[in-house]
């Protein structure tokens, strides 16, 4: 039995929302992520071996796929991200692992990154003022890497023009969230 | 600036990290007879044309490629944005 | 004294009166008005002194362009220096006072200037100032910078907000006038993405202000149509209050939303002001055209006025400059302007017009041929005097004079990209260039088509054009009848032969004697007079000016203006706030801040934090009693070599590195060989540079044959990152390896000292062997701890002791640190912060990063044996360099007080214990020095000439800056313990 307790990356037992009018700001923990990279020569073996496990194809360049239990996004050349609830997966990098074996490498990367959804009417009007990210362009599943706060983060749409996902690196945690509100503050 | 990248389009060169001239690609044999005097060229003789120029640019906040961008340093015209990997390639660094 | 000059009508809000006031009296405007508009219906003309000789100046333009009504805007920590009475909305409590006046606006002590003024002609500063030499930082320039400049600031803070934010669209339409709102409509019906920006608040440019017709509405009710139209439009973003300040490359603009400048009172947790960066794949200039005065003697007086600025106040907002207003113009523009005040019930005394076959002008006396010689009134115009065709003079009584040279084709924004613009004789003006910023195109009067027709079919057209290009059909608006004059216009400058000054550049005070005088000076390029005279300088950046001197210079050389030069422009159009480029990055705020996963627990342990980068790390951790960080410094030490210490290790970068080809690849990057590593062991990595200088270091744990962790130094994080993939990418494009950063990922602490292992064994599960023989010195693994956590334990030391990392899920880190201090207690662990992590690594002789510098090798570093030579790698060819590889060069040594209670100082340079103390006899130097509780005395490391065959001698430590000198005995870098046998205990 598991005896050390976790903490949220904004430092508390429970995770924060904050909420404005036309837009809720919601901090996450119960995802888990993984890096997923194809070996040289391996693309092939990777791709089919991933679409087995996962359900559906690796995501083509800037593209994603939202599905359950396991979501993945296109972070580079022959390199994923790949999501799924964390409670019934906080292996998940061992269990990609193992499926994949010599075809790829696998990090885990749950822990390098906190979580902020956005979800709303005002969602354009508050990202607009945070990244250059074209919410309009972007089709649900896909990622884009961007700066915000001088922080490098991934805006993952969730919901076109509703819903993102907000990942950033985990020790900036309250200097990302402060800006968050502090744009919705702004633009809402 | 807006970078064109081979895979993901128009991209904020502000994305981006700037190194310098594409030549670092061709880093020379390390057992070469001349190899100290081919290294000092190849460290630190470039050339800086007022025109066209490849350049190395990574996709720091992006995709973490590095790509060759042909750039005229006069106008900031990009003409060819390519994957530097494949730059690599096909100048023979596969081994 | 209440609006005696409001006229009817207006695009004012008459059932919202505004209280206001001006240096110090109260007024009465409504809504709708500027703060201009608002004190010309209170009959008041003066607004400002003049920069150099405190002249009285009244408002010249009803624009951004305006040089002259300079203010003060509100109190105390939000007051504004520069803002342009013209373009200040009025609001309800409005304060605003007069710049470069003392004690008073009307009575300006400093006005003294004027007369003395032969003095302080161009190039004054640059001859007076010139000797004696010393005297310009310490006398002249204080006295100047007192008397000089425009405005000044608050010295507070500011308290508001500013934002940044981005914008994307296919088409943005610079300018809202009669061409951007046709181009806005053609755009927007088709469904492109528009951004239409404006820098008024009221969108419509000149069809406000003009009283001509658009098929049967009045100019502005049709742009008031338009406007309905497109903001019905989801794909039409509409941005009053919005300047475009620079066009960049590739379609990127720059954009300042003034969000509430306009209100009484700043909304909290709301910008002030916005700065935008927009991506647009096409751009349309619709930014119009200015107005261009005309030089005569004493054409500064306030009353004295654009001509089409008398229309706006006049029009827009039912405000006469004055009652009776006389007009002077080289164009048949300049006629309108009598039409539209006669039919507001204002006076024309006379229509001056330079031209002798000017066309007649209804209800006004038109005096063809004649030009205004001067101007009379102290404080505000009372009459002008006029040379008539026949050579007579005669005096006219206004109290204003509108006066026309011309419209000037706004190409700003066209010159941000190097673009040059051309002259079209035809309009006697500079026209956009060929060479515009990529993805610009140039539509209406800012393209040289000055009619009403010809700016709505420029702007429709324009969009059609503009997205073609895209792909995207669109069809042009039908367009309404209106107003289509032809260019009728005599090129004229300033009147010859007055007898007081002209002025060329009003907000300079710059006068056409200047110009001469720099001509005369042999100043004749454009570039030399501006910066010679100052034409064009400050806020304004010469908008109305410019222009005026470039003629002037032509007359003077000879040449025709294109000879002469042309003005360009640069960024930005109009003046910024240093708060809107700095956004929110403010303060605290300035960059990020990254917090370590005990950063709770060490709050409330009360641990004193330092910034290591955007890090915040604890340094020490004081305890009750403990007055001076030495003592909890030298406990932590003590505490940690005694028994155990904790220490939160995770700003170490960390690259998971994976593939086949794995350790191939780390051969190449690091200096030592890796390929022979075992799985389950660690090995310290040196990184160089390519030129043979080592720039970072760090250990690799080989977790697998195909998977290695990597660490960097906190501060070489990024770095590292993107040379590896330059590397991977680029330099050997074909290993099977994959790198990810994981530094976030997990939270490591250090367990050092002789009991870390039995604390650890508290911690880790029960099949884990950490024995010594279990899990040796460098041996590393995947394991599980506190009931089956997975963690990563490295055995790996930086403070010399028994010591390893272990790294857990960064959630979970938290929790770990306490558990750690919870199984430790028996052992009286201590945590300890960085400082004693210093003291720590100096005694044991660890390089860090005053070591690895920038200018050391490895054979410097003591490491030379370890650069392998068998293999290729990152810096070894050139680090074999003779004057890199000096068998007798700088090696790094220890150093010991030869006095026990003397302080070893990190920066000193060592000498020869007896002889000069110089440059040229410079031993080497100390690079890391601190207090040793566990040898008593003070200590440091540093490098020194065959530093490793002078073990014992004496020599002085040298610190010029505090004057001090040490006597020092070379020592080994290793204090604490040599042959390692702690670590491997």
């Amino acid at each position: 039995m598991l005896n050390l307790k976790p903490i949220t990356a904004l430092g508390a037992e429970v995770p924060q929302v904050d909420s404005f009018d036309g837009l809720e700001i919601a901090e996450r923990a119960d995802f888990a992520l993984a890096s997923l990279a194809a070996r040289q020569g391996e693309e092939v073996l990777c791709a089919t071996k991933a679409q087995a496990y996962l359900g559906f194809a690796l995501p083509q360049p800037g593209q994603g796929s939202l599905a359950a239990p396991f979501s993945a996004f296109w972070m580079g050349p022959d390199q994923w991200m790949i999501a799924a609830p964390h409670d019934r997966h906080e292996d998940l990098a061992s269990h990609l692992k193992q499926a994949l074996g010599e075809s790829a490498s696998v990090s885990e990367q749950t822990d390098g990154w906190c979580r902020f959804d956005l979800s709303g009417a005002g969602l354009q009007a508050v990202l607009e003022r945070l990244c250059n990210a074209d919410l309009a362009s972007m089709a649900a599943g896909e990622a884009r890497r961007v700066r915000l706060e001088h922080l490098g983060c991934f805006i993952w749409c969730l919901e076109p023009s509703q819903s993102v996902a907000i990942l950033g690196p985990r020790s900036s945690a309250a200097s990302l969230h402060h800006a968050l509100v502090g744009a919705a503050k702004s633009a809402l | 600036m807006m970078i064109d990248h081979p895979l993901l389009g128009l991209r904020d060169a502000q994305e981006f990290t700037y190194l310098g001239d594409a030549s670092l690609i061709d880093r020379p044999d390390w057992q070469a007879e001349d190899a100290q005097d081919a290294f000092h060229d190849y460290l630190y003789l470039r050339d800086n044309p007022a025109g066209a120029h490849r350049e190395l640019w990574f996709h720091e906040t992006g995709d973490r490629s590095w790509l060759v961008v042909t750039r005229n340093t006069l106008t900031h015209e990009i003409t060819k944005v390519e994957l530097a990997r494949d730059v690599a390639r096909a100048r023979g660094r596969s081994k | 004294m209440n609006q005696v000059n409001r006229l009817t009508g207006g695009q004012i809000n008459r059932a919202k009166e505004l209280n206001f006031r001006f240096d110090g009296r109260s007024f009465k405007g409504f809504e709708g008005d500027t703060l201009a508009s608002a004190l010309l219906a209170n009959g008041e003309r003066l607004m400002g002194r003049s920069f150099k000789y405190h002249r009285p100046r009244g408002v010249l333009t009803a624009g951004s362009e305006e040089p002259n009504a300079l203010v003060e805007l509100r109190q105390g920590n939000r007051q504004e220096p520069n803002t342009r009475a013209t373009v200040a909305e009025l609001f309800e409590g409005l304060e605003a006072k007069a710049q470069n006046a003392w004690p008073s606006l009307r009575f300006d002590a400093m006005a003294v200037n004027d007369r003395i003024s032969n003095f302080l002609t161009a190039g004054f500063y640059y001859k007076t100032f010139m000797w004696p030499k010393p005297f310009w930082e310490k006398v002249y320039e204080p006295i100047i910078r007192k008397a000089a400049g425009l405005g000044s600031i608050s010295f507070e803070d500011d308290p508001d907000l500013y934002d940044k934010g981005f914008l994307h669209c296919d088409l943005l339409i610079i300018g809202a006038g009669p061409t951007g709102l046709a181009a806005a409509l053609t755009a927007g019906r088709c469904g492109a993405r528009v951004i239409l920006a404006d820098e008024d608040f009221r969108m419509g440019g000149r069809l406000n202000a003009e009283t001509l017709a658009l098929g049967d509405a009045s100019g502005s009710d049709w742009a008031a149509e338009a406007i309905a139209e497109l903001a019905s439009l989801d794909n039409v973003r509409l941005m009053t209050r919005t300047t475009v300040i620079g066009a960049f490359d590739h379609g990127i603009y720059g954009a300042v939303e003034r969000v509430q400048d306009h209100l009484p009172q700043a909304q909290a947790d709301k910008p002030r002001q916005i700065l935008w960066r927009i991506y647009s794949r096409r751009a349309m200039l619709c930014a119009g055209a200015m107005e261009r005065p005309i030089a005569f003697a004493d054409n500064d007086r306030p009353g004295v006025m654009l001509a089409s600025a008398v229309r706006s106040y006049v029009n827009r907002w039912a405000a006469a400059p004055a009652q009776e207003i006389v007009i002077f113009t080289n164009n048949d523009d300049g006629h309108r302007t009598a039409a539209d005040l006669i039919a507001k019930g204002v006076k024309v005394p006379a229509v001056i017009d330079v031209r002798a076959d000017a066309p007649a002008v209804a209800g006004a006396e038109l005096l063809a041929g004649a030009e205004v010689i001067g101007t009379e009134g102290r404080l505000g115009l009372t009459s002008v005097t006029v040379r008539l065709a026949n050579g007579q003079t005669r005096k006219i009584k206004c109290g204003s004079l509108a006066v026309s040279g011309g419209w000037n084709p706004n190409v700003h924004l066209t010159c941000h990209q190097r673009g040059r613009p051309h002259w079209n004789a035809e309009l006697a003006a500079f026209v956009p260039g060929p060479e515009l910023p990529s993805g610009m195109t140039v539509a209406g009067a800012a393209n040289g088509q000055l009619s009403t027709a010809q700016a709505l079919a420029g702007g429709a057209s324009g969009a059609v054009a503009a997205l073609g290009d895209l792909g995207t059909t669109a069809k042009a608006i039908d367009l309404p009848q209106t107003e289509d004059a032809p260019i009728a216009l005599k090129p004229f400058w300033h009147v010859q032969g007055g007898k007081s000054r002209a002025w060329v550049d009003l907000q300079n005070d710059v006068t056409v004697k200047d110009v001469k005088l720099a001509h005369q000076e042999n100043f004749v390029s454009v570039e030399h007079l501006k910066r010679y005279t100052t034409l064009g300088m400050a806020t304004d950046q010469g908008k109305t000016s410019n222009m005026l001197g470039l003629a002037v210079m032509a007359e003077l050389t000879g040449k025709s203006i294109p000879e002469t030069g042309t003005t360009i422009f640069r960024p930005p159009y109009t003046p910024v706030p240093m708060g809107t480029m700095a956004g929110r990055a403010t303060g605290k705020h300035f960059h990020p801040t990254r917090k370590t996963p005990s950063h709770h627990w060490a709050e409330e342990q009360g641990a004193v934090f330092t910034e290591v980068g955007d890090w915040l790390r604890a340094q020490w951790f004081p305890r009750q009693g403990e007055t001076h960080w030495r003592q909890s410094v030298d406990r932590e030490v003590l505490q940690t070599r005694k028994s155990v210490g904790v220490c939160d290790v995770t700003t170490l970068g960390k690259i998971d590195v994976q593939g086949k080809d794995a350790a191939t690849f780390l051969n190449k990057v690091y200096a030592n060989a890796f390929a022979k590593l075992p799985v389950g062991k660690v090995r310290y990595g040196l990184m160089l540079r390519e030129d043979g200088i080592a720039y970072d270091d760090g250990t690799a744990a080989r977790l697998a044959e195909d998977h290695f962790v990597v660490t960097t130094t906190t501060a070489n994080a990024v770095l590292a990152y993107r040379n590896m993939e330059f590397a991977r990418q680029c330099l050997w494009p074909d290993l099977d390896v994959q790198l990810i950063s994981t530094t976030e990922a997990w939270a490591q602490y250090a367990v050092a000292g002789p009991n870390a292992r039995k604390l650890l064994k508290k911690i880790v599960d029960a099949d884990v062997d950490i024995s010594n023989e279990g899990f040796p010195f460098m041996a590393c693994g995947e394991i599980t701890l506190c009931g089956g956590l997975r963690a990563r334990l490295f055995r790996i030391s930086f403070s010399g002791e028994l010591a390893y990392e272990v790294a857990v899920p960064t959630r979970y880190g938290d929790a770990l640190v306490r558990a750690l201090m919870e199984a430790g207690e028996e052992f009286d662990v201590t945590p300890y912060g960085t400082e004693a992590l210093g003291v720590m690594r100096i005694e044991k002789g660890h390089a860090a990063g005053n070591e690895l510098n920038g200018t050391t090798t490895a054979l410097n570093l003591g490491l030379g044996r370890m650069v392998s030579k068998k293999k290729d790698c990152i810096g070894n060819t050139l680090s074999e360099r003779k004057g890199l590889s000096d068998a007798a060069g700088l090696r790094l040594v220890g150093f010991r007080p030869v006095k026990a209670q003397d302080p070893v100082t990190a920066g000193a340079h060592l000498m020869r214990a007896s002889g000069e103390i110089s440059a040229d006899t410079d031993q080497g130097y100390i690079t890391s020095a601190c207090f040793s509780p566990n040898l008593g005395c003070s200590i440091g490391i540093g490098f020194l000439k065959d530093g490793a065959n002078r073990m014992g001698e004496k020599l002085r430590a040298a610190n010029p800056l505090e004057g001090s000198t040490v006597e020092v005995e070379v020592v080994s870098a290793h204090f604490i313990d040599p042959e390692g046998e702690r670590l491997r205990a």
